[in-house]
């Protein structure tokens, strides 16, 4: 497939999260909003990574453009780390308000 | 290098210290020997240019007496922190020697954002500051202020990162070389290909919101006002600079090339940030907000470091570093200490606490940037650099009227220490202040003072 065909999807996808982080009010949804950004852009890496290499393959090795793909398993490592940290600080809320709606934090503004 | 092992193990090593040690007294001195051996190994790799572990890194790290020193600025104002504000860490919760443990990984992410060379470096850096740094907010847990803060500043954080990697997926997909080296980016000849520019803008998009530069800021006073107070401390000086030292490495090192392409939005950005920052200061009642808007203040002029991008621009950014950690550090571990934080529990300091109310003189006067002061000459340094970076002359002009605005909200923290009577309740309680603490307060003002008159000492190590 044209690498055009990837971009839009991932772009899709990115807009997409964008869009639910800054509507939505559900904690755990404004969480996997940005999952979803990050995720497209492990796609996007992916692809780029695939464009790269052949394009250049005729003057160096496939392994060149490996790299991306490794840094797609290190965006993997940080999420997972993300979440298990930001479910946490999710559960923390929701047990000293019994809500998880992002509308409550409005208290510091005044 | 030697720092980025060696914080990694002690905190690890302070992890367990949660376990084993039963006085909840030890994990602080245990911190502060952590803290001493970090400035040791980084103070010999500076001294000698030789690490202890020779480790192969395929040049993602790269290690030279700009960065090494910078590392130990930020260590030196660890140690003092750990050490003036060590006893208020125990009385945040249960778990003292995780926090301590927690800290010490941001310092690992400092030391591993301020060496790197790959852009996927700079992520897990600025990954392994920000993950400790949601928990550390959020450490408060019955408290509902410190609760939101920690999902504010999670949210956001976790936010700008997305931005971050889509930014480094453009540049990738736009390098020909298809590396991820900072200083192996093809920008093209003429213009930047499409995707790098892309690739650009997210960049400075996700770090801006890193550093709290306007118009990405917003979460920046909520944050520092409901995290514990010892961690807004932590956050706001040594955090701070680390990512801003980041955000310089990355645009020198990766975009110096074709700076006029990109410097008019550093102006936006600085011009945005100091107006934001300074204005809004002005209205607050809490100290502690007050001082948080302050931090944005001050990052519109770190960032005349970015827009200047020289060397002058190089021992600015590490002597502001010094200055501006130094300062805030010490008044926020007076302010600790107040049982009032708004500005009228400042209220008659000079009688009843003459040794701190002087110190806290000398921290304000330092953070407005009054000469004799290490804040005088840091201020001083960047807008030399802006200056001799040649363009846009007007921006020095009003980076110098937003400092004298800045004046009014720190000069008003005075009148009330100096000149105003003390209410009913004591501003400290007076078992609260130890002798060593005025010691500390002591020492810190004199190195503010020392920095302000001989700041080569510390310069002279740039090009050591």
């Amino acid at each position: 497939m044209d690498i055009k065909a990837y971009l839009a999807l991932s772009l899709t996808l990115f807009t997409i999260g964008i869009i639910g982080v800054l509507v939505r009010r559900n904690a755990i949804i404004v969480f996997m909003c940005i999952e979803l950004m990050l995720n497209s852009v492990n796609l996007l890496l992916v692809a780029f990574s695939k464009m790269h290499a052949a394009s250049t393959a005729a003057k160096a090795s496939l392994t060149f453009a490996s790299d991306a793909q490794i840094f797609v398993f290190f965006i993997m490592i940080v999420a997972a780390a993300e979440v298990s940290v930001g479910l946490a600080i999710i559960v923390m809320m929701y047990r000293n308000t019994h809500s998880i709606d992002v509308n409550f934090l409005n208290r510091l503004k005044n | 290098m030697n720092a980025i092992v060696f914080s990694a193990v002690w905190g690890i090593l302070m992890m367990f210290s949660g376990v084993f040690v039963k006085s909840k007294a030890t994990p602080k001195y245990l911190a502060i020997a952590g803290i001493i051996l970090l400035l040791v190994v980084n103070g010999m790799e500076l001294y000698t240019g030789q690490a202890l572990f020779n480790i192969d890194t395929k040049d993602m790290l790269r290690v030279n007496s700009f960065n090494l020193t910078f590392l130990e600025v930020v260590f030196g104002a660890t140690a003092l922190f750990f050490m003036l504000s060590g006893r208020d860490v125990e009385k945040v919760g249960e778990h003292v020697g995780e926090y301590f443990a927690l800290m010490f990984f941001v310092l690992c992410g400092v030391a591993l954002s301020a060496t790197y060379n790959t852009l996927l470096l700079l992520f897990i850096g600025i990954e392994i500051i920000s993950i400790p740094l949601y928990i550390l907010t959020g450490s408060d847990k019955r408290n509902l202020k410190s609760n939101e803060a920690g999902l504010k500043y999670f949210l956001m954080g976790s936010f700008s990162t997305g931005i971050l990697l889509m930014g480094i997926a453009f540049i990738y997909g736009g390098n020909s070389n298809a590396s991820f080296y900072i200083n192996n980016i093809q920008l093209g000849l003429g213009a930047m290909p499409v995707m790098i520019s892309i690739g650009l803008v997210f960049l400075l998009i996700a770090l801006s919101f890193k550093v709290s530069a306007a118009p990405f800021h917003f979460w920046t006073p909520d944050v520092y006002d409901g995290a514990p107070t010892v961690f807004t401390s932590f956050m706001s000086t040594i955090v701070k600079v680390a990512s801003f030292f980041a955000f310089i490495r990355l645009f020198e090192n990766a975009f110096g090339q074709v700076q006029p392409q990109w410097q008019k939005l550093i102006v936006f950005i600085t011009l945005a940030t100091l107006l934001i920052g300074n204005i809004t200061a002005v209205f607050q009642q809490s100290v502690k907000r007050m001082l948080a808007y302050s931090s944005i203040a001050q990052a519109g002029f770190m960032l005349l470091a970015l827009f200047a991008l020289n060397d002058r621009a190089k021992e600015g950014l590490v002597l502001y570093s010094a200055a501006y950690s130094l300062a805030t550090i010490g008044i926020f571990a007076i302010l600790i200490k107040m049982n009032d934080l708004t500005i009228d529990g400042f209220n008659g300091m000079g009688k009843t606490q003459p040794v701190l109310a002087a110190t806290a003189t000398v921290f304000l006067l330092s953070l407005t940037g009054i000469p004799l002061t290490a804040g005088f000459q840091s201020k001083f340094l960047m807008l030399m650099a802006a200056v001799e970076n040649g363009h846009q002359f007007w921006l020095v002009i009003a980076a110098v009227l937003f400092a004298a605005i800045s004046a009014y909200y720190y000069f008003r923290v005075l009148q009330a220490i100096w000149f105003k009577e003390a209410g009913e309740t004591p501003v400290i309680e007076a078992g609260e202040i130890r002798s060593s603490f005025k010691l500390l307060l002591v020492i810190t003002a004199v190195l503010i003072i020392v920095l302000g008159i001989y700041p080569e000492l510390l310069l002279g190590w740039l090009y050591h």
